[in-house]
C-alpha cells in the first residue's frame, strides 16, 4: 500500500462537499452512546421532557376518552331531536320585543306540526310547582309537566308500564298522569303492585289518575339529575292551571338525524313566519339542535386541551434548558475532542450538526419515554369505575405531536450550545485541558 | 529533492494578545517535497508549534504564501482548510487523542464521518481496516483506547493519519507521552510508512526523533535558523554544542580538582 495506488482515488478528492448518510448515522450512534455513557444524567436532563409529554398524553388520552364516549351517548340519544325556546333578542330596544312578544304560544306548537314536513312530532313543555298529594304523602313545589303525547318521542322517553296520553286526553283535557319511577317511590303509590298504575293523586287540589309510568332520562350521563320526582299531565290541563303568563319551551323531533338541519330551518321560517317577523328584524326565539350540545362539548375539549397544551409547553421549556444546560457540560468537556474532529476535517456546520443532533436524540428519546408512560397512565385509566374513561387511548396525532416538540425542544435549546461547539477554534480546543 | 509539496514564501503571524503583539513567525521560506521526513525543532516560543499548525491547514498567516501540492492554501476560506485536513493531511498528538468510547477502527474511522468521497460502509470499514493492518494492529480492531498500551494508541492515531493517503503527515511530538522503548518502536513505524513513500513532518524537541528524519529544520524567534540533512545538523545542533560545552566545563572541573 503505497501512493501508487493513490492518484486515481485523489483525483475524485474535492467533487462532492456535503453531509452523508454515513455523518448522520455515526452522528447519531456517538449520540446514543454519549447518552448511554452518561445514563444517570442524560435521564436526569430528560426527566423534564418525559414527564412534560407523559402528562399531556394522559390528559389528551382521557379526553379522547371522554369526548368518544360523550359523543356515542349523544348519538344513540338521537341527533335528530330540536328544541325552541323563547329568546329575547339583545341589542334592540326593550319596547320593541317585549317577553310577551318573545314567549312560546301552543298556536306555534300546531303550526311547526302542520307546516314542517321534517318534523315527526313535536310538544309544547310547560313546568309547574305544584303540591302533590296521595293517600299518604304530600309534596310540596313538585315539578308538574304539561306535554303533548309526542313528547315521548321527540325527548325519548317511553312509557314502560300503562298508557301515553291520548288525542282525546288532549282535546277534553282529562285529568290524567304519567309519572315517573322516583314519584311513584315517594309518594308510595305503588299499593296493590301494579306499580301505581290506576291510582290518584292530588295535583293542586284536583283528582288524576295515573295511567302510565315514563322511563327514566337517558340523560344521566350528561350529569343531569333524573333522581327527582316528575310528574306529566295533559298540556292543555296544565294551560289551565296556569294563569296568563308562562315559560314554555318545545320539544320536536326530525323524521331522521340526516333532515336535523332541514327541520331546523323549518321550524325557524315558520316561527318567523308566525310572529310576522320582519327580513331585518332579529329572531325572537332561539332552535337548538342537538348538534349544537355536540360542538360545544367539542369545543370545550380542545379548551381544555389547550390549556393541557399550555402546562406542557412550560414542562417542556425547564426540560429545555435543562437540556440546554447539559449540552454546554457536554461541549465543555468535549472541548479536545471538538478540536481533534476540526483537526481531521470537521467543517463548522458538522460540528453544529452533531451536537444538535446529539440535544435532539435526548429529547426524542425523553418524548418517546414520555409517551410510553403516558400510555401507561392512559390505560390505566380505563380501569377507574365510572370515570366514563374507557374508552381513553393516546391518538396517534398526539403521538406524532409529542415526537415533534421533543425534537423542537431539542433544536431551540440544543442550538446555542452546538453553536458554540462549532465556533471553538481547533487549536485552542485541542491545547484545552 | 522531488517536486515540491509544500511550499512557504515569507509566512509571518502575529498574534495580538491584550496590547502586546508577538510576531510568532517573521518570514519563513520552506520548501518540502514529496516523500521526505522532516523534523522541525526549535525551543518554546521559537515558532515550531504556530509553524505547524500553519503546515497542517489548522491556522492561517498574517502575510506569506502557502501552497500546498499546487493550492495556495493560505488564500482558503475556513470551511476549504477542512476539507484540505480532511483529505490532504494527517495529524498525530502527543496525547493521541483518540475516542474513549470508540474501539480502535471507530477511532480509525473518525475521518470518514466528515467525508462525502469515501464510499460506501464497506468501503470505509475496509479503508480503516487496511489502515490498522498497515500499523500492525489488525488484531486489535475491536479493542477500546482503554485496553490497549501507549505505544498501541499512537498506532491507531497512526493509522487514522494515514487513512486517506495525506499529502503530508503531521507528527506533534509523537513519542513525548512514550518511554524509550515504545519511542523505538514508533519512530521504526514512522520511518516505514516514509519508506512506502509518504512525506512525514515531525514537529519535536527531542534529538534522538530528529535523528531519525532525513532533515532537520532549526527555528528561532520565529525564523529558520538552520534547515540541513540530519548528519550534517547533528554536527552543529545546540544540544552537541552544548553537550562539548559541558565536556568541557566538566574536563575544566575534573583538572581543577586534581
Amino acid at each position: 500500500m503505497s501512493n501508487a495506488s493513490a492518484p486515481s482515488r485523489k483525483g475524485a478528492k474535492g467533487e462532492g462537499r456535503g453531509l452523508t448518510i454515513f455523518f448522520f448515522l455515526k452522528a447519531i450512534g456517538m449520540a446514543l452512546s454519549q447518552i448511554w455513557a452518561n445514563k444517570t444524567r442524560s435521564f436526569l436532563t430528560a426527566l423534564g421532557i418525559i414527564v412534560g409529554v407523559a402528562s399531556v398524553t394522559a390528559v389528551i388520552a382521557a379526553l379522547t376518552g371522554l369526548k368518544a364516549k360523550v359523543l356515542s351517548e349523544f348519538e344513540s340519544v338521537g341527533a335528530a331531536r330540536l328544541y325552541v325556546f323563547p329568546n329575547r333578542p339583545d341589542n334592540v330596544p326593550r319596547a320593541k320585543f317585549p317577553w310577551e312578544k318573545c314567549r312560546l304560544k301552543v298556536s306555534e306548537a300546531q303550526a311547526i306540526m302542520d307546516q314542517c314536513p321534517s318534523i315527526k312530532g313535536i310538544s309544547p313543555i310547560v313546568d309547574l310547582p305544584m303540591s302533590v298529594e296521595s293517600d299518604t304523602e304530600l309534596i310540596d313545589g313538585m315539578t308538574v309537566n304539561g306535554i303533548w303525547p309526542a313528547w315521548h318521542d321527540a325527548v325519548g322517553r317511553k312509557v314502560m308500564r300503562g298508557r301515553p296520553f291520548s288525542q282525546i286526553d288532549i282535546d277534553t283535557a282529562r285529568q290524567v298522569a304519567l309519572v315517573n319511577e322516583a314519584a311513584v317511590t315517594e309518594l308510595k303509590i305503588d299499593t296493590d303492585g301494579n306499580g301505581g298504575l290506576g291510582e290518584h293523586i292530588l295535583l293542586g287540589g284536583r283528582r288524576f289518575l295515573v295511567v302510565g309510568v315514563v322511563e327514566t332520562t337517558q340523560a344521566k350521563m350528561l350529569g343531569m339529575n333524573s333522581s327527582e320526582a316528575e310528574i306529566f299531565i295533559p298540556f292543555s290541563v296544565a294551560e289551565k292551571l296556569l294563569d296568563g303568563w308562562y315559560f314554555m319551551q318545545f320539544a320536536a323531533i326530525a323524521t331522521s338525524p340526516e333532515t336535523a338541519e332541514e327541520a331546523k330551518a323549518e321550524v325557524e321560517y315558520v316561527m318567523r313566519r308566525q310572529r310576522g317577523l320582519q327580513p331585518d328584524d332579529p329572531d325572537t326565539f332561539r332552535v337548538a339542535a342537538l348538534d349544537q350540545y355536540i360542538n360545544q362539548f367539542k369545543s370545550l375539549a380542545s379548551g381544555v386541551t389547550a390549556i393541557a397544551g399550555g402546562i406542557v409547553g412550560i414542562s417542556l421549556l425547564v426540560g429545555g434548558i435543562g437540556i440546554m444546560n447539559i449540552m454546554l457540560v457536554s461541549v465543555s468537556e468535549r472541548t479536545r475532542e471538538i478540536g481533534l474532529r476540526k483537526a481531521v476535517g470537521a467543517t463548522s456546520a458538522a460540528i453544529l450538526l452533531q451536537f444538535l443532533l446529539e440535544a435532539v436524540t435526548l429529547t426524542v428519546l425523553g418524548g418517546i419515554a414520555g409517551l410510553v408512560i403516558g400510555k401507561l397512565m392512559a390505560v390505566s385509566l380505563t380501569y377507574i369505575p365510572g370515570a366514563n374513561l374507557e374508552q381513553a387511548d393516546v391518538p396517534a396525532w398526539a403521538v406524532i405531536l409529542s415526537i415533534v416538540f421533543s425534537a423542537g425542544v431539542g433544536v431551540a435549546f440544543g442550538m446555542f450550545p452546538a453553536y458554540k461547539a462549532s465556533r471553538l477554534d481547533p487549536i485552542e480546543a485541542l491545547r484545552h485541558e | 529533492m522531488s517536486e515540491s509539496i509544500i511550499q512557504l514564501r515569507g509566512i509571518a503571524k502575529v498574534y495580538r494578545v491584550g496590547v502586546e503583539t508577538i510576531h510568532a513567525l517573521r518570514g519563513v521560506d520552506l520548501d518540502i517535497g514529496r516523500n521526505e521526513m522532516v523534523a522541525i525543532m526549535g525551543s518554546s516560543g521559537s515558532g515550531k508549534s504556530t509553524l505547524m499548525n500553519m503546515l497542517g491547514c489548522l491556522d492561517r498567516p498574517t502575510s506569506g504564501e502557502y501552497m500546498l501540492g499546487g493550492r495556495l492554501v493560505s488564500a482558503m476560506k475556513t470551511d476549504e482548510l477542512a476539507l484540505i485536513r480532511n483529505e490532504e493531511i494527517g495529524f498525530v498528538f502527543q496525547s493521541f487523542e483518540l475516542l474513549a468510547r470508540q474501539t480502535a477502527l471507530e477511532n480509525v474511522e473518525l475521518p470518514l464521518m466528515y467525508s462525502a468521497t469515501a464510499g460506501g460502509f464497506r468501503a470505509r470499514r475496509e479503508r480503516a481496516l487496511s489502515a490498522l493492518q498497515r500499523v500492525g494492529l489488525g488484531n486489535r480492531v475491536d479493542h477500546r483506547p482503554n485496553q490497549l498500551s501507549g505505544g498501541q494508541k499512537q498506532r491507531v492515531a497512526i493509522a487514522r493519519a494515514i487513512l486517506n493517503n495525506p499529502k503530508i503527515l503531521m507528527a506533534d511530538e509523537p513519542t513525548g507521552n512514550l518511554d524509550s522503548a515504545t519511542t523505538a518502536e514508533i519512530l521504526a513505524l514512522f520511518t516505514r510508512i516514509y519508506r512506502e513513500g509518504q512525506t512525514i513532518i515531525i514537529v519535536t524537541h527531542e534529538n534522538d526523533v530528529a535523528a531519525h528524519c532525513q532533515r532537520v529544520v532549526r527555528l528561532r524567534d520565529g525564523r529558520i535558523l538552520s534547515d540541513l540533512s540530519a548528519e550534517e545538523d547533528f554536527e552543529v545542533s545546540p544540544y552537541v554544542e552544548e553537550a562539548r560545552a559541558t565536556q568541557r566545563r566538566r574536563a575544566a572541573a575534573e583538572e581543577a580538582a586534581a
